[in-house]
């Protein structure tokens, strides 16, 4: 019988130090937002979700639209962290801004504001997805999409968040009247149309993902200000 | 005034225990053209007389927002009223983003005057030729402060600074207590009246050009009544009948 040999404990030759793990400084609250421009006006919307990252719902009454002057919003999904400390960042710029030229700052301005401010932390950058959405001084609407430094693009249509693969395509057909086989529709549309398209879009997106849903801000933007209407989605 | 061996220098005292450079500076702020304010339990009220260098000049800007609770108007050197101004302006614009909350008036002008003060100590550095006049609303109600080149500030239910601001001082002395329970339009009235008497006879009086008029409240940001705006107060007051001044 073959005597069972007694390995010698590993010798430790230097004190391991305990791995806590690294800290992790972003975490991703999710949601979706999304816009739509139409000629003189913009249709934002953005669900109030916002989770803990996993399966865990924080707050179901989390704002994901601010509205940065009479003529433009911001959408922003992401952390919510970052998000916020981005609003107050823009808010404060845009006051400075009033008092020093004596009117409020344009949206293309604050469009390349933002793009500014993000690339600013280029390095460690605000975990934010943003939408700008506004109508310019002649009241024709504009939107653009950003990514988390501060790429951007002026676009007709966008959507940023979790939700974002699933409503990105459904914008792609309806809006832009792409991958069609028989084109449906004219030319102009009706902000009537688009906000219903838009809440159509934005409960769609509810449905499929886990991250989106339990109320949505429908946000209008044209010349005579901005209108918010809150919208119900499912709480599961 | 007179010129003194003892007055060449801001960090020099005279054996009176003045320090002439200050006082100098406040001459500048005697030299700047009218100013008034004041206040009633919801309303603080500024009014200002515009000046123009010539015919074919604009008038120069006299009341400032410096925050949606506080403006000024300002009288004396209008340079050093602007980098005043943009000091409140950032200072109050910091407050808010550190606290999500409004700065109070009198915090606010501490930092002003603290400011004026530094300016009377070290050397090399002149003081700010130009006094305020801070009208705000906050928690505690309707204020009206009134900053000096000294590094002073003063309190006030009214009060008026610049060129001629005696008479003004005058007519307020006479109708202040009514002040407190006056409305809006009564106080910029009483305003208007009073820095009617700081025009010599042989001007044009008040006219819709050389008036400028700030007001702020509780639910009332603060706000520049000016031109056009402005016209339908002064109709008001040419409706009326001339006010009695107390002779001697």
């Amino acid at each position: 019988m073959e005597t069972l040999k007694l390995s010698a404990l590993p010798e430790q030759s230097k004190q391991q130090p305990i791995n806590h793990g690294r800290f992790e400084a972003y975490v991703d609250n999710g949601g979706t937002v999304m816009a739509v421009a139409g000629k003189d006006y913009c249709v934002i919307a953005g669900d109030t979700r916002m989770s803990d990252g996993g399966y865990g719902i924080q707050t179901r009454h989390y704002t994901k639209v601010f509205q940065l002057t009479n003529k433009c919003v911001l959408a922003t999904s992401g952390m919510q962290a970052d998000t916020i400390a981005l609003q107050k960042r823009l808010k404060l710029m845009l006051e400075t801004y009033q008092k020093e030229h004596g009117k409020p700052m344009s949206t293309p301005a604050i469009a390349q504001f933002l793009s500014n401010t993000l690339y600013y932390k280029r390095f460690f950058p605000y975990y934010t997805f943003n939408l700008v959405a506004g109508v310019d001084e002649k009241g024709e609407g504009w939107i653009w999409t950003y990514d988390a430094v501060g790429s951007h693009e002026r676009v007709k249509y966008s959507s940023q968040g979790s939700g974002n693969q699933l409503v990105i395509p459904l914008l792609d057909n309806q809006v832009a009247k792409r991958n069609q086989q028989i084109i449906q529709g004219n030319g102009d549309v009706s902000c009537d149309q688009v906000v219903s398209f838009v809440k159509d879009a934005i409960t769609s997106a509810g449905e499929r993902d886990i991250y989106t849903g339990d109320f949505a801000d429908i946000v209008v933007v044209d010349k005579d200000g901005v209108r918010w209407e809150k919208f119900e989605l499912k709480l599961d | 005034m007179y010129r003194n061996q003892y007055d060449s220098d801001i960090t020099t005292f005279s054996p009176s225990g003045r320090i002439h450079q200050v006082e100098y500076a406040m001459e500048a702020v005697k030299q700047g053209g009218a100013a008034v304010a004041l206040k009633s339990k919801q309303y603080a009220v500024l009014v200002s007389l515009k000046r123009s260098s010539s015919e074919l000049g604009s008038y120069q800007k006299k009341i400032f927002v410096v925050d949606d609770h506080v403006g000024i108007a300002i009288s004396g050197l209008t340079a050093d009223a602007r980098m005043l101004c943009n000091y409140m302006r950032n200072e109050c614009a910091n407050y808010n983003y550190v606290y999500e909350n409004q700065m109070r008036v009198e915090r606010l002008v501490t930092k002003v005057a603290d400011k004026h003060q530094v300016h009377t100590q070290r050397y090399g550095r002149r003081p700010y030729g130009v006094g305020l006049l801070v009208a705000g609303f906050d928690q505690l109600g309707a204020h009206i402060y009134q900053t000096c080149p000294s590094g002073n500030f003063y309190d006030y239910k009214s009060i008026s600074i610049g060129s001629r601001s005696q008479s003004a001082k005058t007519y307020l002395e006479k109708h202040f207590e009514s002040f407190e329970e006056s409305s809006l339009e009564q106080l910029i009235i009483h305003g208007l009246r009073a820095l009617r008497e700081t025009i010599p006879n042989t001007d044009d009086g008040l006219n819709s050009k050389n008036v400028s008029i700030g007001i702020v409240g509780e639910n009332q940001k603060f706000k520049i009544i000016e031109d056009e705006a402005a016209q339908q107060y002064l109709n008001l007051l040419e409706n009326e009948e001339p006010v009695e001044m107390q002779t001697n």
